[in-house]
């Protein structure tokens, strides 16, 4: 079921465009950067990296990363996991599937599964998008770390690439969330908005300094603590407590969404 | 066995009981005709039937097998469905779709035996030609046609085939009935429903009348016999017989025109009322049962209000 998910994607335009549209933020960087050079007292409200992106292209990818964390990544997200069931019943296949039979735990899982592989091959999509064209543009060197140590060019292709799947797992809690929306409805884009809406206000609640009990609970809470990852040494209890919320986000929802197609009646 | 039972079978929403304790039995290799106007709770069975739509009470078995929205999946792996419109991945062609739905399986050799099936179904619809074609691009009556090759695709012992006919033209129809009726020929159970009189009519071996959820007539669709017997009963004196008959046990009888109609239930029979006439002194002239034919029935049902929704 997990491979038919994959095949079917695989011949989507959706997915292409979403992988277009991503890949495109570290292109758009690097050319942006190239053509105009950032001026370090015009810094102010640059996203992380990207003033360090003219001396060393490995800043391209991470650059990248950061950017399209706070809004591309949850509308992929959001896109993928909502439209999962819904988009499924919306389009009556769903009757299908599950008097194919196709037991609804395995297809609510087959989608998460399918959900999670994409956003994870669409991250490293970005990566390596941001290494190629930063490569050619500004050169590939070893990475200072926040530190002020360096890392060598393997070591630190290896962070990054932590820090994608870092960001893959932060995810993977909105991915549930989604899901479990995608079981309550007969709407792919219905249960998509919603979703991209859930993580979007988990992220503004973030910034609301009178919410700060509730921050360490936020699903985005943690999203932003790779960038420990590029200190020496590596500080890991950022990520730690960003990686339990993300795992209880996912085991919650995606109980709830389990639970909640199994006593749903199809009649899409 | 019994390739198709429900036993009290009910769905309540809301209010209402779309199906009304309803009890179906479907033999092995019987072309079975599931009557009934739109609204009469037909699409509602069908999806309990397929372990879609949780049952308020009662239950189906298929093929000897309970079937349950949780699980109970054993059953429907030998069935196959087409379940109101047939409905596919538009982005996909009509061979790939098969794929798909084949590969959706979890048990291998039954996708592999799927898989290498697609061929032949589709040569049976006549969509070979389009096989390479997106659904998107399909006309109405060749995505009919790609959901009955879809349905058949898993070779079933039990196909479940929800107003199979729409959207194709007349031939096409034709088509499909000649193809059930093979098929069941060749044993398989075929359960087609349709607000179609003359389609069950022309292919089924037994029909179901549904109206308002509740099974109302069954049989052969020659000489459908209704839920109780009528009889029709002409008399020298209608008031008296009238009396007569109100001492036999479930019998309710009242006068139409020149004629009394008695509605036999329980055990009463057509002998127990002559019997009770002629003890009564009644003279009676003429004693006929009353088997209303397959379209009194539906049409009765239809006129009375039975289309809902």
């Amino acid at each position: 079921m997990f491979r038919v998910e994959l095949a079917k994607a695989r011949r989507r335009w959706r997915t292409y465009l979403i992988a277009a549209a991503l890949g495109g933020i570290p292109v758009l960087i690097v050319i942006a950067v190239k053509l105009s050079p950032p001026t370090p007292d015009a810094s102010g409200d640059a996203p992380p990296f990207l003033l360090q992106i003219v001396r060393n292209g490995l800043f391209a990818p991470l650059t990248g990363l950061a950017v399209i964390q706070p809004f591309f990544l949850p509308l992929a997200a959001g896109l993928l996991s909502g439209d999962a069931i819904a988009g499924e019943a919306q389009g009556g296949t769903l009757r299908y599937l599950l008097v194919r039979p196709v037991s609804r735990a395995r297809l609510v899982l087959a989608k998460y599964g399918s959900a999670m592989t994409l956003l994870g091959l669409f991250l490293l999509w970005v990566v390596c998008c941001g290494v190629l064209l930063g490569g050619v543009m500004f050169g590939l060197r070893p990475l200072p770390t926040l530190s002020g140590t360096t890392l060598g060019l393997g070591e630190a292709l290896a962070r990054i690439l932590a820090a994608a799947c870092y960001i893959l797992l932060g995810v993977s809690g909105i991915v549930a969330i989604g899901l479990f929306v995608s079981t309550l409805t007969d709407s792919g884009p219905g249960a998509t908005v919603a979703t991209v809406i859930l993580g979007i206000a988990s992220e503004i609640c973030d910034q609301i300094p009178s919410l700060r009990v509730i921050h360490p609970f936020l699903p985005t809470h943690g999203w932003l603590g790779f960038t420990d990852l590029f200190r020496f040494p590596v500080e890991w209890a950022g990520m730690r407590a960003g990686l339990l919320v993300s795992a209880a986000y996912t085991a919650v929802f995606l109980a709830g969404a389990l639970v909640s197609f199994a006593r749903r009646d199809v009649v899409s | 066995m019994t390739a198709l039972l429900a036993r009290g079978l009910t769905k309540r929403y809301g209010r209402t009981n779309v199906v009304d304790a309803l009890d179906l039995s479907v033999e092995r290799g019987e072309l079975y005709g599931f009557l009934g106007p739109n609204g009469a709770g037909k699409t509602t069975t069908i999806r309990m039937a397929l372990g879609l739509v949780h049952p308020t009470a009662g239950h189906v078995e298929l093929l000897g097998e309970r079937v349950a929205p949780g699980g109970g999946r054993a059953g429907l792996a030998h069935a196959g469905a087409l379940i109101e419109e047939p409905a596919f991945y538009r982005f996909l062609s009509g061979r790939r779709n098969l794929e798909a739905f084949a590969r959706a399986g979890s048990d291998r050799a039954d996708v592999r035996r799927r898989l290498a099936r697609i061929d032949e179904v589709l040569e049976l619809v006549g969509l070979s030609d389009a096989a390479g074609v997106r659904v998107k691009a399909y006309s109405q009556g060749m995505r009919q046609r790609l959901g009955i090759a879809l349905a058949l695709l898993g070779d079933p012992d039990i196909l479940i085939l929800d107003e199979p006919t729409n959207g194709l033209d007349p031939a096409g129809m034709r088509e499909v009935r000649q193809l059930l009726r093979r098929l069941a020929d060749g044993g398989t159970t075929v359960f087609v429903s349709s607000h179609l009189l003359a389609e069950v009519e022309a292919m089924c071996d037994r029909v179901g009348v549904l109206s308002r959820g509740r099974l109302v007539a069954e049989g052969p669709p020659g000489r459908l016999r209704v839920g109780a017997d009528r009889l029709r009963i002409e008399v020298d004196d209608r008031a008296r017989a009238l009396r007569a008959l109100a001492s036999i046990e479930g019998v309710e009888a009242t006068v139409e025109g020149r004629v009394v109609r008695a509605t036999l239930g329980g055990s009463a029979t057509a002998a127990a009322v002559n019997a009770a006439l002629v003890a009564a002194g009644v003279a009676v002239s003429a004693l006929v049962p009353e088997r209303e034919s397959l379209e009194d029935v539906f049409l009765s049902l239809v006129e009375d209000g039975g289309v809902q929704g």
